[in-house]
């Protein structure tokens, strides 16, 4: 029913704060200016660290094996529709995925459990990793367990590092003026579901989580039209607003996108009318946006549609050379700037 | 958007007929018309509610004003009308152990020495509530003195109201009120000499609670009109529409654009608990003026919750505390008189924004600053 406001406000100065976690511009600054700095590059056209991108991506023969990591907290740990099992599964078999990597050769689990977690807790979350690594075709094949004492961490922290092969990758950054933004499902559900869970909103209807492994309907999608798709990304923590602008920012181009064909499911965008927040900003779990050439984008979409994960797919925008790096939103009245959420998106007065 | 999915609540969302564009740009076109008729360079006119600017922004109804219609935002973000002295109070009471509730966009606004965030993140116990009524289960559900910062205007204040006269309060709840009357700013802006605003797009929200023939009186003294409009783009082009007719032809009158919720008496009950519960007091609002009658504080009788009379608030610990030199720099105040756009401040986007607020137009979601900040304010897209 309410939040405990610590340091999510970012008022620490010199420290790190949550909002270094949200996903948005915050969390990318300290990564590009603090973390990543200062390790030498990988060779000239495979992807490091110095990209920013989901993972990374070494040649290997005529192909490319692609690497991603992932911590994954979450509360709480059970949510409507999903757990921090399928999440830890999900989040890195998608973020190979929108690299290119669809075929995953392994996963990896560690977890860190605080003590005192239940045993019947963890075997439901280990029942659930098996579950999604089934549906993603996938396996976990080492990891690593540790706990921590009582209050050193809340409740269970799961790594999972993927390993993928790819004929060809797909970056975050390849998109042109012309080409066209394919979204693959509704957005904001995951966000929603776990806002309402948190805070025990009491709203009706039915808020779950979209947690999903998109690793097959990823690969459906590249089937339609393989050397068009010229970029592609989840939009995780900090929603389509954020993974889009960086989209821009990265490729050089701006982006404008039609809000009328924008997904949002009657109960999502309901909740988040109620709460005072953006569907643009809150997270995803089961989907990709991805930038195709103007020529192929239908028959991705038609490709997407056919899938049951991408039934709701649609086209929603359109690369343009003008405001490169920004984010431009056509609501059907005028247009206006998207901006990234800053901080942990929080409900107004009124 | 498109519908995918059902639920108890999509019906009401599909209700929504508000948001039609192709008559969103009939009403555009009428307008542009009108202020054609009208034939001068500007005709500017004043909302004053945070929840009109949301919408305007949101949508980018700006992109289809005319050029010559000035739409600018008055005192109507209660959150950046919070004087600094009051967030003080809240911090020093947090500071000495009270747990405060407060609203979300209330936890980042500056005070003299610091945000509620701020004591919060030395050790302070600062939470986030929807309402009134969940201050008081917070209450409910421990042991420390819980102190709900109440803010907002008539709106939030009958939903206090409402908690106040309940029998059963935990007697480790009470109340720093804030709350802000909305009439009474609107005669200062009035008032202001160099205001060139010819008419008010009144709050519908408001105006729920108050009932629209509360404006007649504040027409007849100040020869403006006042339309009463909502929320979604077509309630608030329809309003605009009617405020332009109004001073094409000259007429100071009030005008009910919200008729379907709001009437000329409002919420009759609703007022009655509001002013049981509270008096006015004048007192500052952040940046803008001292409002004679313009903030709400709560009554003799329910002192055993006032936190003013239950604690000994000394804020002067905070006062040696000097300003940094950026908020003298800061414009807010005359950005929420409708004297300078956000854009005027030298400050903003550049040492000034949501991430290190300097004016509380900066902090809250309903900030002229800040919904400029995320919308991009005027742009040319």
């Amino acid at each position: 029913m309410s939040d405990r406001v610590g340091e999510k406000y970012g008022v620490l100065g010199e420290r790190v704060t949550l909002k270094h976690g949200a996903g948005g511009r915050a969390m990318r600054m300290l990564i590009e200016d603090k973390l990543a700095a200062g390790f030498a590059p990988l060779a000239d056209g495979e992807i490091g660290l110095a990209a920013m991108d989901d993972g990374a991506a070494f040649r290997l023969g005529d192909g490319w094996l692609v690497v991603t990591t992932d911590s994954h907290v979450i509360h709480p740990v059970f949510f409507p529709g999903g757990d921090i099992g399928r999440l830890a599964v999900a989040g890195t078999v998608n973020d190979l995925a929108v690299m290119g990597a669809t075929d995953v050769l392994g996963l990896t689990s560690a977890m860190v459990i605080e003590e005192g977690f239940p045993q019947s807790d963890l075997e439901r979350i280990q029942r659930s990793m098996q579950e999604t690594c089934q549906e993603a075709g996938v396996t976990i094949v080492t990891g690593d367990t540790k706990v921590m004492g009582k209050g050193e961490l809340d409740g269970i922290i799961i790594n999972t590092t993927g390993v993928g092969l790819a004929e060809s990758i797909v970056s975050d950054s390849g998109l042109n003026p012309g080409d066209r933004i394919v979204l693959t499902g509704p957005i904001g559900e995951h966000g929603i579901a776990l806002m309402a869970a948190r805070r025990g909103l009491g709203l009706e209807g039915d808020l779950r989580s979209d947690v999903a492994p998109i690793n097959d309907l990823i690969r459906t999608a590249r089937g339609a039209a393989d050397g068009s798709i010229v970029a592609m990304k989840d939009p995780t923590r900090g929603g389509l607003a954020s993974a889009l602008t960086e989209m821009a920012e990265k490729s050089g181009v701006g982006i404008v996108i039609d809000e009328a064909s924008v997904p949002v499911t009657d109960v999502v965008r309901a909740a988040a009318e109620i709460l005072g927040l953006d569907p643009f900003h809150i997270a995803n779990e089961g989907k990709a946006v991805i930038g195709v050439r103007p020529n192929a984008a239908d028959a991705v979409l038609t490709a997407l549609r056919s899938n049951p994960q991408g039934k709701d797919a649609a086209i929603v925008g359109t690369c343009i050379d003008e405001h490169r790096g920004r984010l431009i939103l056509d609501t059907g009245f005028g247009r206006r700037l998207v901006s990234e959420p800053e901080g942990e998106p929080l409900p107004r007065i009124c | 958007m498109t519908s995918v999915g059902t639920s108890k609540i999509s019906g009401q969302a599909k209700e929504l007929k508000f948001r039609d564009p192709a008559q969103a740009r009939a009403l555009s076109a009428r307008l542009a018309g009108l202020c054609d008729e009208i034939g001068r360079e500007s005709v500017q006119v004043m909302h004053v509610c945070g929840s009109h600017e949301q919408a305007i922004a949101r949508y980018g109804l700006r992109a289809v004003l005319p050029k010559t219609l000035d739409l600018i935002m008055g005192p109507g973000c209660p959150v950046c009308v919070t004087d600094m002295p009051e967030v003080d109070e809240a911090v020093v009471l947090a500071v000495d152990g009270a747990l405060i509730a407060t609203y979300g966009d209330m936890v980042r606004v500056p005070g003299t020495a610091k945000s509620l965030a701020d004591a919060a993140s030395e050790g302070a116990r600062v939470e986030v509530v929807y309402s009134a009524s969940q201050a008081v289960e917070l209450a409910r559900s421990c042991e420390a003195e819980v102190v709900f910062f109440a803010t907002g205007f008539e709106t939030t204040a009958v939903a206090t109201a409402a908690i106040v006269l309940q029998d059963d309060l935990p007697p480790n709840f009470s109340i720093l009120s804030a709350h802000k009357y909305v009439p009474p700013a609107m005669e200062i802006v009035a008032r202001i000499p160099e205001t060139r605003v010819e008419g008010f797009l009144a709050a519908g929200h408001a105006a729920t609670i108050t009932g629209w023939g509360l404006f007649e009186d504040f027409v007849d003294r100040y020869g403006l009109p006042v339309v009463v409009a909502g929320f979604e783009p077509l309630d608030i082009l329809a309003g605009l529409v009617r405020l332009v007719e109004l001073i094409r032809d000259g007429q100071a009158k009030v005008e009910n654009m919200y008729p379907r919720c709001v009437t000329r008496e409002g919420n009759t009950v609703a007022q009655d608990q509001m002013w049981r519960v509270f008096r006015t007091a004048s007192g500052m609002w952040r940046g803008i003026a001292d409002i004679p009658n313009g903030n709400l504080r709560l009554r003799e009788e329910f002192a055993h919750l006032d936190a003013r009379a239950r604690f000994d608030i000394d804020t002067r610990r905070l006062r040696a505390h000097v300003p940094s030199k950026l908020t003298e720099r800061c414009i807010c105040g005359t950005i929420m008189s409708g004297l300078a756009l956000p854009t005027d401040c030298e400050l903003f986007g550049k040492e000034c924004d949501p991430e290190n607020p300097v004016g509380a137009c900066m902090v809250s979601s309903e900030g002229t600053c800040k919904i400029w900040h995320q919308y991009g304010g005027h742009p040319e897209l």
